[in-house]
C-alpha cells in the first residue's frame, strides 16, 4: 500500500510518500515570516503558492495512480494553514478516487518516531513550536501526562531569538549562542504537577538582554532551565507509567542538548533514548503519510463531509486500533 | 536496622524512630540549577508538610531540614494500601477537602503515600505538592487518586464513593467534581468523538 500525506500545521507545506516499509518521497517549503512571528494567513497564502510546485516534484518521482490513500493533517494547528492541505488532499482523492484519511498531527509524530526507531511503548517527548507535551500510551489511547500551561517551547526559544535579534528560525541560532555560554544566571524554572510553563521565562531572558547580560549566557542559561523541566516531567512519567523507553519528537528535538540531557537522564535509569533522524522530527509530510496509512489499513477513513479541519484537535481523541 | 527506598526524586532512609528523606542529584541538570532546585524543594517541602499539618492534615512532625534533607517523625502504622475500606477513604477524602481549601495542590495522592495510625490517616509524602489555586490542578489531583483505586483494588468504586463523601465538604466541590469528568473525557473515554474519523 502506498500513502500520500499533506503537512500544513503551521510554517511548513510538506508532502510525503511512503510505503509499509519506507519513505519513497519528502517534499517540502517552509514558509518563514519577514519579520515577528508566524502570521496565519501569510503562511496559508505561501502553502497554496507552493503546494502546485511540490506536488509536481513528488509526481515525478511516482505517478499519482500508484497511490493508494491520501491523508492530511486535520489538527490540532492554524487554521488557515490546515486548511490549503485538507483542500488538496481532497482534491486528490476525490479526483484520484482514493480514500482520504484526516491524521492527527500530533499521533503523527508519535507514530513516525516509533516507525523509524525501535521503541515499542515508550514516554514520548513531543517538542515543537505551539506544542510541548509528554505523551504514553493507555489501552487504546494516547494520553497526554504533561503539558504547557501557555506557550510551546519551540515559541518560547523563538520569541526569545527575536528579542536577541536573531533571524528566523531562532532555535538553531540560540543553540549556538549556548554553547558559547560560560556563566549560569537563575532563571524561573515552573513544573507544577506535570505541567510546565515558559512565558515567565522568556520575559525573565528578555528582561536580562535589557540589562546587558551577554546573549551567549541567556541562551545557555536558558535552554538548561527550560530544558530541565521538560526532561524532568519525562521521567516522573517514566517512573509513573513504569517504562524504560523513552522517546523525542517535533522540531525541537534536533537540538543537541536536549538530546544530550534525555540521555542521561534514560542512561541513570537504565532505559533506552530514541529520536527518528532529525528530518522527521519537524513537520514533515511523511509522518502524515505513514500515519494516514496505519489508519486506512485499521479500516479508518475519513468522508469529504466529515474532513473540516479540527484546530484544537487533541491526541487522546483517537482511538488507537493498532 | 534502616530501610531504604530509593523513589523517581529522593532517597528515603527509615529509621526505628525517624525518616530522612534526601533528594538526589540529576546528571542531566546543571550544577547551579540542581542544587537550587534540590534545596528549594527540600524547603518547600518542609514548610507545605507543616501548613498541611497546620490546615488538619495528620503528617510527620519535622524535626530538621538541611540543605537537601528531611528529617521527620517517623509514623509506624499500618500502609493504607493493605487495609483500605470505604471508611479509610472517607478520611481520605477529608484530609484532601482540607489541603485544597487551603491551596495545597498534593501531586501524588496515592494510597501508597499513607499511613494509618490511631486512627488516623497520615498523608507522608509531599514531595510534589505545590500551591495552586486552579480547578484544574485540583481536578488532577483527585484524578490520580481514582486512577490509582482503579488500578490496585477491585472495590474502587466503594472507595472512591467514600472518598468523594469525605471530599464534599471542600468548598469547591462541584467546580471540581465537574473538572474531574472533564479530564475524564480527554483521556481514555472520549466517545463523542468516535464518530468523527
Amino acid at each position: 500500500m502506498i500513502s500520500l500525506g499533506i503537512e500544513s500545521t503551521a510554517w511548513n507545506f510538506s508532502v510525503g510518500v511512503v510505503s509499509e516499509d519506507e519513505v519513497i518521497a519528502l517534499e517540502g517549503e517552509a514558509y518563514s515570516p519577514k519579520e515577528g512571528g508566524i502570521h496565519p494567513r501569510e503562511a496559508a497564502q505561501h502553502h497554496s503558492e507552493v503546494a502546485g510546485k511540490i506536488l509536481s516534484r513528488i509526481f515525478r518521482k511516482i505517478s499519482p495512480d500508484e497511490i493508494d490513500v491520501f491523508s492530511f493533517s486535520q489538527g490540532p494547528g492554524m487554521g488557515p494553514c490546515l486548511r490549503v492541505g485538507a483542500t488538496v488532499a481532497r482534491a486528490l482523492a476525490l479526483k484520484l478516487e482514493k480514500p482520504l484519511v484526516g491524521v492527527n498531527h500530533c499521533l503523527a509524530h508519535v507514530e513516525i518516531g516509533k516507525w523509524l526507531t525501535e521503541a515499542k511503548d515508550p514516554v514520548t517527548l513531543y517538542v515543537s513550536g505551539g506544542n510541548s507535551q509528554i505523551i504514553a500510551r493507555r489501552g487504546r489511547r494516547y494520553r497526554v501526562f504533561g503539558e504547557t500551561l501557555d506557550i510551546g517551547i519551540g515559541n518560547a526559544i523563538d520569541k526569545l531569538a527575536r528579542y536577541m535579534g536573531l533571524k528566523h528560525p531562532g532555535g538553531p541560532k540560540i543553540e549556538k549562542l549556548a554553547e558559547k555560554g560560560t556563566g549560569y544566571i537563575e532563571m524561573p524554572y515552573v513544573v507544577k504537577g506535570m505541567d510546565f510553563s515558559f512565558s515567565g521565562i522568556v520575559t525573565h531572558a528578555m528582561k536580562l538582554f535589557d540589562e546587558g547580560y551577554r546573549a551567549e549566557d541567556i541562551a545557555f542559561s536558558f535552554q538548561e532551565t527550560a530544558f530541565a523541566m521538560l526532561v524532568e516531567v519525562t521521567e516522573r512519567a517514566m517512573a509513573y507509567l513504569d517504562r524504560n523507553e523513552c522517546l523525542l519528537v517535533g522540531g525541537v528535538g534536533a537540538n543537541r542538548r536536549l538530546q544530550e540531557m534525555l540521555r542521561l537522564m534514560c542512561h541513570d535509569r537504565n532505559a533506552d533514548f530514541h529520536a527518528p533522524p532529525s528530518e522527521y522530527m519537524g513537520d514533515n509530510g511523511a509522518m502524515i503519510a505513514y500515519t494516514g496509512l496505519v489508519m486506512l489499513k485499521h479500516g479508518i477513513r475519513t468522508e469529504v463531509q466529515n474532513s473540516q479541519v479540527r484546530p484544537d484537535f487533541r491526541i487522546e481523541e483517537v482511538e488507537i486500533l493498532w | 536496622m534502616v530501610k531504604t527506598v530509593l523513589g523517581g526524586e529522593a532517597e528515603v532512609r527509615i529509621h526505628e524512630m525517624f525518616v530522612e528523606k534526601e533528594r538526589i542529584s540529576k546528571r542531566y541538570r546543571i550544577r547551579e540549577l540542581d542544587d537550587r532546585l534540590r534545596k528549594k524543594r527540600t524547603t518547600s517541602e518542609a514548610k507545605i508538610i507543616s501548613a498541611a499539618r497546620r490546615a488538619g492534615v495528620p503528617t510527620p512532625i519535622i524535626l530538621d531540614v538541611e540543605d537537601c534533607k528531611i528529617v521527620m517523625e517517623r509514623i509506624d502504622g499500618e500502609a493504607v494500601r493493605n487495609v483500605i475500606n470505604r471508611e479509610i477513604a472517607v478520611k481520605i477524602g477529608k484530609n484532601v477537602a482540607k489541603l485544597h481549601s487551603a491551596g495545597i495542590v498534593h501531586g501524588d495522592l496515592t494510597p501508597m503515600n499513607m499511613i494509618l495510625k490511631n486512627d488516623l490517616v497520615y498523608f507522608v509524602d509531599f514531595g510534589l505538592a505545590y500551591y495552586d489555586e486552579r480547578i484544574e490542578a485540583k481536578g488532577i489531583d483527585i484524578h490520580v487518586f481514582y486512577e490509582a483505586l482503579k488500578a490496585d483494588f477491585d472495590n474502587w468504586d466503594e472507595l472512591w464513593d467514600g472518598f468523594l463523601k469525605g471530599y464534599s465538604r471542600y468548598e469547591k466541590f462541584d467546580e471540581v467534581i465537574d473538572r474531574f469528568r472533564e479530564i475524564e473525557m480527554r483521556g481514555r473515554y472520549v466517545e463523542k468523538s468516535e464518530n468523527s474519523q
